[in-house]
Formats: C-alpha cells, sequence, structure tokens
C-alpha cells in the first residue's frame, strides 16, 4: 500500500508567451513511513514535485494520490484542510513566526488548523520538544536561536500535527554541513519514532546518501525513466 | 479566538512607531469628535433650553391662520372660548404635557408720561407662565419675579431707552378688536432682559389686565404654550396633540387649531440643524482618518509578511483564518484608538467644565458652557470607529487569505 502514488506526472507553467514544462511525465510511488530525497541540479522540478504532493499546486495532466486522495481534486479550502490534517512542512529558511516563542511556533499549527485543546497541546509539545532538544529553549524568540536551532523548531512544528507525510524543500540549505546532517538525522530519528514519511528535496550530495529512496531528476524527468522499478531504493542514488 | 487576538497584537507590537502612531491618528480623531460633539452638542441644547424654557414653550397652539400673521399679533384670530376649552381638555388628558400657559398678545404703545413707544404685551396667568417657561424669572435680573394685576415686567430695551425704573408708573394704549382705544396705568415691578430671537420689546401683564385693556368681556387666548414632561418626545407629543385637535374643525370642516413645536417657531432651529450637519461632518472626516491609517497601515502588514503568510497558508491554515488575524489585527488598532481616544477626549472636556467657559449669546451675557457627553455618544463614536477598522482591514485581509502559498513563499 503506497502512501503516495504518481502516475505520468506533467506540470507546464506559462511564463510570457513561453511554456516551461517543469514536469514532464513523472512517475513513482512511496511507501509509509520512508525517507526519500528528490535530487537534482536547481530548476530540474524537485520543488515542483514537493509543492504537488503538498497540495500546494495541481498538476497539469496525470494522477497524483497522496493518503488515498486525489489531491487534484481539492478545491482552495479542502486543499487547506487536506495540508492541516495529512501534511508537515519544513522550509528553506525555517519560516518561523518572529512574533512567537518557541513554544508558540510549534503551538501555532495546533491552534490555527487543528484546533487541539490545551492540554492535549502542552502535551505533544513538551514532547516534541525533548525529541528535538529545544526544551531549554522553548520560551526564547527565533531571533535568539541559531540556524540549527531553528530548523529544529521547524521539525517540531511540522511533526507536531501527527501528520503522515512531512515535505521538507531544501531544510539544509541555509545550514552548514555539521548542522545540517544533525537536522537530517534529526528526522529520521522523528521517522523512527513516529513513523512519518519524509520527504525532502536537496542538491547537496552530502547529504543525499542519508535518504533511504533517492530519485533523481534531470528537466523535469525522473533520470532513468518513469518505470518504478527503474528507481533504486535503500539509499542508492537511482542514477 | 483568544490565541489569534494574542497573535494579533504581538503583530501589532512587531511594529510599535507605526502602531502607536496609526493609534494616536485615529485617537486625535476620536478626541476632536467627542470634544466637538460635547462642546456644541452642549450649547446647542442650552440654546434650545433657553429658547424654550424662557419663551417659547417646546410647542405652541394657535387658532388657525394665527401664526401666518403672528408679527401682526392679530386679535380677531384669538380662539373662541369653547374651542379653548376643548383644547384645555386635550391638554390635561395628554400624558406628555407637563404645564401649558394660555397668552393674550397684544401690541401697544407704551408710555413714561413723556416718551411713547411701541411694545408687544404678553397677557399671561403669572403662575402658568413661569411654570410653563421657567427660565423666565432667570431674564428678570431687577424687581421681583412674580406679576399681580396693575403690574408690569418691562423689556429692557425699552426701560433702558425710556429710563423707566422698577416702581415707576407707566400706561399702556392698545387698539381692541372692535376699533376703539383704550389705556391703563400699570407699576413697572420687573425689568425683563431679552431672549434670543424674537422677544426683545415683549412686555409681561396679566391677562386680566390685557382683557382690560382690550376691553374683553373675559380674557380670549391668542396662543398656548406647552411644555412637556420630557423633551425628547417633542415630535410624538407634537404629533399626539396635533391628532387630538384636529378634530376641532369649523363650519368649513377644516381644522381650527394648529400645532407648532420650537423648531417651527424659532429661527435657531436652523443654527441647531446647522450644528447638527457639522457634527455630521466630523464624524465623516474622523472615519476618513481611520479608513485611510487602518487600510494603509494593514496593507503595509500584508506586504511586509508575504511570507509569513505563505507559510501560515502552506502549514494548513484556512483562509478564513488568515482573514480573521488580519480583521483582529485592523479590530484591535480600531479600539486601542477610541479607548485612548475615549479616555483623553473625556479628560478635556472635564478640563474645559473645570476651567468654565463662559460665552454671549445675542443679548445674553457670561452664559457658562457646561460640556457635557452621554455615554451612549462616546459608545456610538467608539462602535463607529472600530466597524470603520474593521471595514478597512478587510481588503488587505481578503488579499492576504487569498494568496497562493508558492507565490508567498517565494516572495523575497
Amino acid at each position: 500500500m503506497s502512501l503516495i502514488v504518481a502516475q505520468n506526472i506533467q506540470k507546464d507553467y506559462q511564463v510570457g508567451d513561453v511554456l516551461v514544462q517543469a514536469l514532464r511525465g513523472v512517475t513513482f510511488d512511496i511507501a509509509p513511513a520512508s525517507f526519500v530525497a528528490f535530487v537534482g541540479p536547481s530548476g530540474s522540478g524537485k520543488s515542483t514535485v514537493l509543492n504537488l504532493i503538498g497540495c500546494l499546486d495541481k498538476p497539469s495532466a496525470g494522477k497524483l494520490i497522496v493518503a488515498d486522495t486525489e489531491v487534484a481534486r481539492l478545491d482552495r479550502e479542502e486543499s487547506a484542510s487536506f495540508r492541516g490534517s495529512h501534511l508537515g512542512f519544513i522550509f528553506q529558511d525555517f519560516n518561523l513566526m518572529p512574533v512567537l516563542t518557541v513554544y508558540e511556533n510549534i503551538e501555532y499549527p495546533l491552534i490555527m488548523v487543528q484546533d487541539v485543546p490545551a492540554a492535549e497541546r502542552k502535551d505533544r509539545i513538551s514532547r516534541l520538544l525533548d525529541a528535538v532538544d529545544m526544551s531549554g529553549q522553548a520560551g526564547k524568540y527565533p531571533y535568539q536561536i541559531s540556524g540549527g536551532q531553528k530548523q529544529r523548531v521547524a521539525v517540531a512544528r511540522a511533526l507536531v500535527t501527527n501528520p503522515s507525510l512531512v515535505l521538507a524543500d531544501e531544510p539544509t540549505a541555509n545550514l552548514d554541513s555539521q548542522t545540517a546532517y544533525a537536522v537530517i538525522n534529526l528526522m529520521k530519528r522523528m521517522r523512527d519514532e513516529l513513523n512519518t514519511t519524509f520527504i525532502f528535496s536537496t542538491h547537496d550530495q552530502k547529504i543525499v546518501g542519508e535518504a533511504e529512496v533517492i530519485y533523481r531528476l534531470v528537466d523535469g524527468q525522473l533520470e532513468n525513466g518513469n518505470s518504478p522499478g527503474n528507481n533504486t531504493k535503500g539509499g542508492t542514488l537511482h542514477a | 479566538m483568544l490565541n489569534l487576538f494574542k497573535i494579533a497584537i504581538r503583530n501589532l507590537l512587531r511594529y510599535r512607531r507605526r502602531t502607536l502612531m496609526t493609534a494616536s491618528l485615529i485617537a486625535i480623531g476620536v478626541i476632536f469628535v467627542l470634544v466637538f460633539v460635547a462642546i456644541a452638542g452642549s450649547f446647542k441644547l442650552m440654546m434650545i433650553g433657553q429658547i424654550t424654557d424662557s419663551m417659547l414653550g417646546h410647542l405652541q397652539i394657535h387658532r388657525k391662520g394665527y401664526v401666518a400673521s403672528i408679527d401682526n399679533l392679530p386679535l380677531n384670530l384669538t380662539m373662541k372660548p369653547s374651542a379653548y376649552k376643548k383644547m384645555v381638555t386635550v391638554l390635561e388628558s395628554s400624558t406628555d404635557v407637563d404645564a401649558f400657559s394660555p397668552r393674550l398678545k397684544f401690541g401697544g404703545m407704551f408710555s413714561n408720561f413723556t416718551e411713547t413707544t411701541n411694545i408687544r404685551l404678553n397677557g399671561v396667568y403669572p403662575e402658568r407662565e413661569f411654570r410653563t417657561v421657567p427660565l423666565l424669572a432667570d431674564r428678570i435680573p431687577e424687581g421681583k419675579k412674580t406679576l399681580e394685576r396693575g403690574e408690569i415686567i418691562v423689556p429692557i430695551l425699552l426701560a433702558k431707552g425710556l429710563k423707566v425704573k422698577t416702581g415707576d408708573p407707566v400706561v399702556i394704549v392698545a387698539t381692541n378688536a372692535d376699533g376703539s382705544v383704550n389705556g391703563k396705568q400699570f407699576k413697572v415691578v420687573g425689568v425683563l432682559e431679552s431672549a434670543t430671537g424674537p422677544g426683545g420689546r415683549d412686555g409681561y401683564i396679566h391677562i386680566e389686565d390685557a382683557a382690560e385693556v382690550l376691553r374683553m368681556s373675559e380674557p380670549q387666548v391668542s396662543e398656548v404654550a406647552v411644555r412637556l414632561k420630557k423633551f425628547d418626545r417633542l415630535s410624538t407629543a407634537a404629533s399626539s396633540i396635533n391628532g387630538k385637535l384636529s378634530g376641532e374643525v369649523n363650519k368649513e370642516g377644516t381644522p381650527i387649531f394648529e400645532v407648532h413645536t420650537w423648531e417651527q417657531l424659532s429661527p435657531f432651529f436652523n443654527i441647531a440643524r446647522m450644528i447638527d450637519v457639522m457634527t455630521f461632518f466630523i464624524r465623516i472626516t474622523l472615519i476618513a482618518i481611520v479608513l485611510i491609517s487602518i487600510m494603509n497601515v494593514m496593507i503595509m502588514a500584508v506586504y511586509e509578511r508575504i511570507r509569513e503568510i505563505g507559510t501560515i497558508a502552506a502549514i494548513g491554515t484556512l483562509p478564513r483564518r488568515i482573514l480573521s488575524m488580519f480583521v483582529i489585527e485592523g479590530f484591535c488598532l480600531g479600539i486601542t484608538g477610541a479607548v485612548i481616544g475615549n479616555l483623553i477626549g473625556g479628560a478635556i472636556i472635564g478640563i474645559v467644565n473645570l476651567v468654565g467657559i463662559r460665552f454671549n449669546f445675542g443679548q445674553q451675557k457670561g452664559l457658562l458652557l457646561e460640556a457635557s457627553l452621554a455615554p451612549g455618544e462616546m459608545i456610538a463614536v467608539s462602535i463607529i470607529v472600530i466597524l470603520v477598522a474593521v471595514a478597512a482591514s478587510l481588503q488587505p485581509a481578503f488579499k492576504a487569505s487569498r494568496m497562493d502559498p508558492i507565490e508567498a513563499l517565494r516572495h523575497v
């Protein structure tokens, strides 16, 4: 049973008079509790894939099923609702709310997205703060902590809603290599503990090896063709 | 919802200076409106009080056609005794009427035995007149504030012009209804200060003296001044009384009475309306200030926080919640401005009353302005400010809620 099934996905953008084909018939499937990387050079379509899986965009053609839902059929409100209940997001620039403390940033989706009762919120946040080793920084504001700490908070924020899937677009791009490894390992550990699927995009070859399933994208296509069987799994590059 | 408020307040505090300036601008607008409404409104009410309580009464009843000829003080348009009695029955049965005073008005000649001038005279039952227009007594700085048979209260303009003092004998000569002339000697018992509007040459005598001068077998009535228990029921009471009196018709089937409120009788009503119009435009100015300042701030807030909006949209915040977040920011700005404005406005009004502003109005000197503000007015201004603040933040909030998360996250 796959968590994500993508069949012959295409995504076209109209830029002025030019039609840009960001994805050209991409097919893959991702099992639950996987640790997946989409790799490729800038402009290869990594972010587009993540945006489509994350219901932030819709494919121009093809079929995309995420958590048993054909996401292309969701309207704006349903997409937001789906993201809030099934997905977590980690961003390259951390994107923490500057006016909220570490604790409040993690709490934010529970209040604004899921309406979780206060006692349960406290319980979930405490566990995650411990898990990402940020309990001592709970009262600090984003400007008072380092980049690595911010990304750990972002991981906690992505996981606090108990999503089945966390999408991380270049999560280590703004971190030094040591911190980048620490963040990737944290994500992996969270996957092990919570059975949450993690999908991240990166062009950093050093951390690609940390992924268990790797899809390499070049010019909007999977490098070795679209057959899922052609993709190498288990930490080996699909190239 | 409380959490939405917490986040909105934090966002506002993020740009302290800008928030403070916007709230201050709104507060200044509120202060300006409140102080203007308090002073202008109090001035208006004071003037209406002066006019109605010292001269006109809240409303007046005349025989049909009298008001059209009121400057001539016609004696052939007095009320017939039988009609007057019916009117008295209506007034006495009305729950709105506090008091009423029948008047016999006529024009005559006023002489101090060496000089003569014209005068407008009000023949009244003194007790009823002083009850119907209670400030009349305050207009008598010299002499006694009552009136007996054979006594006259003369207007100050005539007293000064003819050098008449209290205790002096004077003669009143008048042409009565059949054209003959009659005269009577009176003793001056009081000098009457001018009221605003017509009445600068009005004197008062007992109605039975008036009937005697005019050779009437019994006093006739040319007008009835009415005082209501509650001034704010003016139009309702006037309609009710008019409705009851309209049943009284002459042989031709037309009503024999006409009811006029003070608004229809005094030119000051136009000034009062001007004050209302000015207040309206001051309120419009306030609305414009709030609208422009909040909209400006909220548009800036949305543009400065595009990536944040993208983030919260991406993690699944529903568009309506994003809209609420920004609307609540506008609401908080509005409520802050309104509260500060009310506090400072109230303090300024208190200081104005403490200092005691005096002004002249017509012949009346040194009137003390007692600025007062009804709680309802403060609440109304606050509600206007808050509603406009919310309305002004709707467009930027809507824009934020409709933002494409991908575009927003890409924004630099």
